[in-house]
């Protein structure tokens, strides 16, 4: 069954929506799929997109904002029940779907266009042209092409470390391998590792127990994301980590 | 180099209470410190063929060639990967060619796939490769860290602020992988390598594992079977299947028992850098 929107005001239902395409928009203007014509809706207020079962609310920098449950929401992966509220009017969510939870569906499925047993309510071309659409918004969002985790750390940047104290200082590393490892053996050694989500600074040895520093903290045995312009200090040596 | 005694690894895979069989496919060489894991997806029967297709050329290849690797030569892009990290990409993409093609030739395996997490032993080091939602953890002491990212419509969904990782876990899109091996004629794999200390404690897993049993969950029950990792494997699995077995599960416990050098050291190799 596909999921719907009920739209009311001041209790009484006049309009029931259902969720049957990629994106469906609501406000003011009468070009959008939802049409809400009061004064306290912004002319493109917000949107849903829809993957599968699944739909996600999103506030278009509307004036009044959006509120789901009573909490002013930008984004909001929507929830069978919730109740979204713009302007003086509510739209129910409806979809018995998402949360029947049926055998079938923890399938693991591959989003592809000819995958086996994708979901007869979507054809698997609308999910692609959905992931494409979540991938355009994100891009401008965050200004890079989304969906493709950089295989080489943050997108093709190359972090480095600057040496600031002793004989070497003003040296610089270019962080160009996966794994780097850096310190004196017997003294003090620590790897900086490359991942999807950055650079991580790991402890290999410390001949007294003693451990690196981040910004003057000491890192124990775990795994440490690096941020721009950390100050590590390894072996008696400080040296700033600069992400591109 | 022999990894024999440097490495306890263990394996288990059971077909869960709610499938008919089991599409998950374990492979693990001591002797190489190779360990690799799949789950295949598919129509009848081919869920099983992909997996099995992954990790038999993957444990084949990589013990037939492991003896010859060596770094590029000079002046070839090597991204900064270690020539291990560059056989294993190599072969998992060969996997996904051999998928691939018999995927084309046989109807009955049309749109089969799979996807892949896993792990080669050396030097003091790992090389990981991953595709898919099978994935890869790490105790170290206290701690359980999730080693590899999820490629999931779930994971990008909550990277861009939609869901939280706590509601990620109710939702009905978390199956939803955005790479796997074998449907397209080529694969995006991730590597990563990380260093191996004396005791740690990897798991490789499949989401019939990760589905049903909370990460809290998982931390504790590795640890206080750290001295018996088979007990572990085997309480992992039955945890999954009493909270509902709803997928096959399987996991792969790799513990370091002693530190396993190169004849040259690789951290002397690199850090005369001071």
């Amino acid at each position: 069954m596909t999921a719907k929107l009920i739209l009311t005001h001041d209790g009484n239902t006049i309009g029931e929506f259902e969720l049957n395409k990629e994106q469906m928009t609501i406000g003011r203007k009468p070009d959008n799929d939802i049409q809400i014509d009061n004064l306290a809706v912004s002319g493109q207020h917000a949107k849903i997109i829809t993957i599968l079962n699944d739909s996600f609310l999103e506030d278009m920098n509307s004036t009044n904002g959006t509120y789901v449950n009573g909490s002013l929401v930008k984004k909001h992966a929507l929830q069978d029940g919730d109740s979204v509220t713009i302007g003086k009017h509510q739209l129910r969510y409806i979809n018995k779907e998402a949360s029947s939870g049926s055998d079938d569906f923890e399938k693991t499925m591959i989003i592809r266009p000819d995958a086996v047993g994708m979901p007869a309510t979507a054809g698997s071309q609308t999910v692609e042209r959905q992931m494409a659409e979540v991938n355009k918004k994100v891009e401008a969002q965050i200004g890079k092409p989304a969906g493709q985790p950089a295989p080489s750390g943050r997108g093709n940047e190359t972090a480095r470390l600057q040496v600031l104290s002793g004989a070497n200082s003003g040296k610089e590393l270019a962080l160009t391998k996966a794994l780097t490892t850096i310190g004196r053996p017997g003294q003090q050694v620590a790897a900086i590792t490359r991942r999807p989500q950055g650079y991580f600074i790991i402890h290999v040895e410390g001949g007294d127990g003693s451990f690196p520093t981040i910004n003057g903290k000491q890192i124990g045995t775990q795994a440490h994301s690096l941020n721009d312009h950390d100050i590590i200090e390894v072996a008696g040596v400080k040296m700033e980590f600069f992400l591109g | 180099m022999d990894l024999t005694g440097k490495l306890e690894i263990v394996g288990e895979t059971h077909t869960g209470l709610k499938r008919t069989h089991n599409e998950d496919c374990i492979g693990t060489d001591v002797t190489a410190g190779l360990v690799a894991l799949a789950d295949g997806m598919g129509g009848y029967k081919a869920g099983e063929v992909a997996s099995a297709l992954a990790i038999n050329t993957l444990v084949v290849d990589i013990a037939d060639r492991l003896a010859a690797v060596a770094p590029p030569p000079q002046g070839e892009e090597d991204e900064g990967y270690s020539p291990e990290s560059l056989l294993a990409r190599e072969i998992v993409e060969k996997s996904n060619d051999i998928i691939y093609q018999t995927s084309l030739a046989q109807p009955q395996y049309k749109g089969m796939g799979t996807t892949l997490v896993m792990a080669l032993f050396y030097d003091n080091r790992v090389s990981i490769a991953h595709v898919g939602d099978s994935r890869m953890y790490r105790l170290r002491q206290d701690a359980l860290e999730q080693i590899t990212v999820d490629h999931t419509l779930m994971q990008e969904l909550i990277e861009r602020g939609f869901y939280t990782p706590e509601e990620a876990r109710n939702s009905m899109n978390k199956n939803l992988v955005t790479r796997a091996l074998g449907i397209d004629p080529e694969v995006q794999v991730d590597i990563q390598e990380d260093v191996v200390l004396k005791n740690d404690i990897f798991l490789l897993c499949s989401d019939g594992l990760n589905d049903m049993v909370e990460d809290e969950q998982i931390r504790l029950t590795i640890k206080e079977n750290a001295d018996n990792l088979e007990e572990a494997a085997q309480k992992l699995i039955q945890q999954a299947n009493e909270n509902g077995g709803n997928d096959n599960v399987s996991v792969i416990l790799v513990k370091s028992l002693e530190s396993f050098p190169a004849k040259k050291s690789w951290f002397q190799k690199f850090v005369d850098w001071f």
